[in-house]
């Protein structure tokens, strides 16, 4: 069966002034239809990585890769109208924070209805139906209320919910989601979680899981990769994470305080200049 | 004796919407003491009140044994008790570099020897003195985190009032900012106030705590006890859960 997305080193650029930043240096993984999870701390490039396959670089960065393929299409020399048909159909993106992620002047049930009709061609009342059917897929319990809410009507992991709907409802077959409930409560989190869980178990979508928690991550996908300073450093199966080799995995793993875990002090990441070469 | 914060029947009320619904806690000098709970439970307005940022309707809240009301205090309650709070990004000005940071508290509370004080500041929070002319665009989250720990420190506090301070920060540098607060508690008798939603960080750091919800304290426990279970309410021990991470199986229960 040939891949899902195929990446294939690559890189992200950023000019700026003093120089060029490389966000991105040389990833390459592919990915079925399975839950890929990527790690690391700010700056790693992970959300860049993830950006990039979206094709929501910054227009004064510059993308190169050997290979970025969804589905046999190569994206990199696709027209910017094949990518944005195939954006939010096809391969769709979950960020952080559905404060800033929604648009504020929409309803949340108009916002859903247009990501529809900008793929499909469907009627007004069916557009709406499909919408309501979403919200009620993401567990909210009074959808038609919420369809006509705008999103500072709602709580944060209300937000999230309707940002999962809205970006599921044209069924992508591959969904980024990049730090979905970092913006959230500990309590909600799990829940909004176990959603997506359980629509991309039910959809056979393609997930890659952006984040900087690796416990999370290794939780929730079935491989993990570890970004360190725009490389992937380590890659490893979610349920054989405690034999990480690399230090980096390693001292992501222990440095958290854990509970009924009684270290003082925490260990800290020793970081060594080597492993960004 | 004498506690360092102690907060009796302490209501804060925002138009109708009641934030803080009779609330008492103590915590006694030296110690370190938890507040958690999901966002809106009133767990960081409890701090701002006692910071002075928020006006309490009705109750008292005195600093070591002395009444402390309203939203203006004198210095000498500034000088004793400083806050960090969640959002480095936030909470440093853009335009003024660290020094110039660092030196407004002491202008404030006319404080001389400002440049001993500065970099020594700088040296306890772990950066050198050559991060003394940056502006806070120049530094990583958790440099900016440690500035803004250096800013409460420099006035010699003896309460230090944290709201979420590591929950901007990366995994990895949340726990280089934990060892510093945890290492400046023990050398200097810090009292600290901590909210947190990570019980995690809060059982780390804390001896006991608060479990809120909507406004009211609904448990209070110390650390010890919630790491070996004994929990009395439902609340916390979702919070418990909830903090051990997605679990697939626990989930497919819980729904």
């Amino acid at each position: 069966m040939s891949p899902l997305l195929t990446v294939e080193d690559l890189r992200v650029r950023f000019p700026t002034r003093t120089g060029v930043v490389e966000a991105v240096r040389g990833v390459s993984f592919t990915l079925g239809r399975e839950r890929l999870g990527i790690v690391g701390e700010s700056g790693s490039g992970k959300s860049q990585t993830g950006r990039a396959i979206m094709g929501l670089t910054p227009p004064h960065a510059e993308v190169t890769a050997k290979r970025l393929a969804f589905e046999g299409i190569d994206l990199l020399s696709a027209s910017p109208k094949r990518r944005r048909d195939l954006r939010g159909k096809r391969i769709a993106m979950i960020l952080q924070d559905p404060k800033y992620s929604l648009n504020p002047v929409m309803s949340i049930g108009r916002q859903i209805v247009e990501t529809l009709k900008r793929h499909e061609k469907i009627g007004r009342a069916e557009a709406r139906e499909r919408a309501l059917e979403m919200l009620a897929a993401v567990q909210i319990r009074d959808a038609s209320r919420v369809f006509d809410l705008y999103p500072h009507e709602v709580s944060g992991g209300m937000g999230q919910r309707a940002m999962i709907a809205m970006m599921l409802v044209a069924g992508p077959e591959l969904l980024i989601a990049d730090e979905p409930t970092s913006a959230l409560d500990v309590t909600v989190q799990l829940e909004v979680l176990s959603i997506l869980d359980r629509l991309v178990a039910e959809r056979g979508m393609g997930l890659i899981f952006v984040s900087h928690d690796l416990r999370l991550v290794s939780s929730f996908c079935d491989r993990v990769l570890v970004m360190y300073a725009g490389k992937i450093v380590e890659e490893i199966a979610a349920s054989e994470l405690g034999k990480a080799k690399h230090p980096y995995t390693q001292g992501l793993l222990n440095c958290m305080p854990v509970i009924g875990a009684d270290r003082h002090p925490l260990p800290v990441l020793d970081r060594k200049p080597e492993w960004a070469l | 004796m004498t506690e360092a914060v102690s907060v009796e029947n302490l209501s804060v009320v925002f138009d109708e919407f009641k934030a803080l619904d009779a609330v008492s806690v103590d915590v006694g000098k030296g110690k370190s003491f938890g507040l958690v709970g999901e966002s809106g439970s009133g767990k960081s307005t409890l701090l701002r009140a006692v910071a002075g940022l928020t006006g309490a309707s009705k109750g008292a809240i005195r600093v070591s044994g002395r009444e402390v009301r309203g939203t203006r205090r004198d210095k000498a309650f500034y000088r004793a008790v400083q806050m960090v709070f969640q959002d480095p990004y936030g909470s440093l000005h853009p335009r003024q570099t660290v020094d110039r940071q660092l030196m407004e508290p002491l202008a404030i509370h006319g404080i001389g020897d400002s440049e001993r004080r500065i970099l020594k500041a700088l040296d306890e929070v772990g950066l050198g003195s050559s991060f003394r002319f940056r502006y806070p665009h120049q530094l990583s989250g958790g440099q900016r985190q440690r500035i803004a720990i250096a800013r409460a420190l420099i006035l010699e506090p003896s309460i230090l009032l944290l709201d979420e301070p590591t929950s901007a920060l990366d995994a990895s540098v949340q726990a280089e900012v934990l060892n510093l607060l945890e290492e400046v508690r023990r050398d200097r008798g810090l009292t600290f106030i901590m909210v947190s939603h990570d019980l995690g960080v809060v059982t780390h750091m804390c001896e006991r705590l608060a479990v809120m919800q909507n406004g009211r304290v609904v448990e209070r426990l110390t650390s010890a006890d919630l790491v070996a279970g004994r929990i009395a309410e439902a609340y916390t021990r979702n919070l418990m859960v909830a903090s051990k991470g997605f679990r697939r199986e626990a989930v497919a229960q819980s729904g």
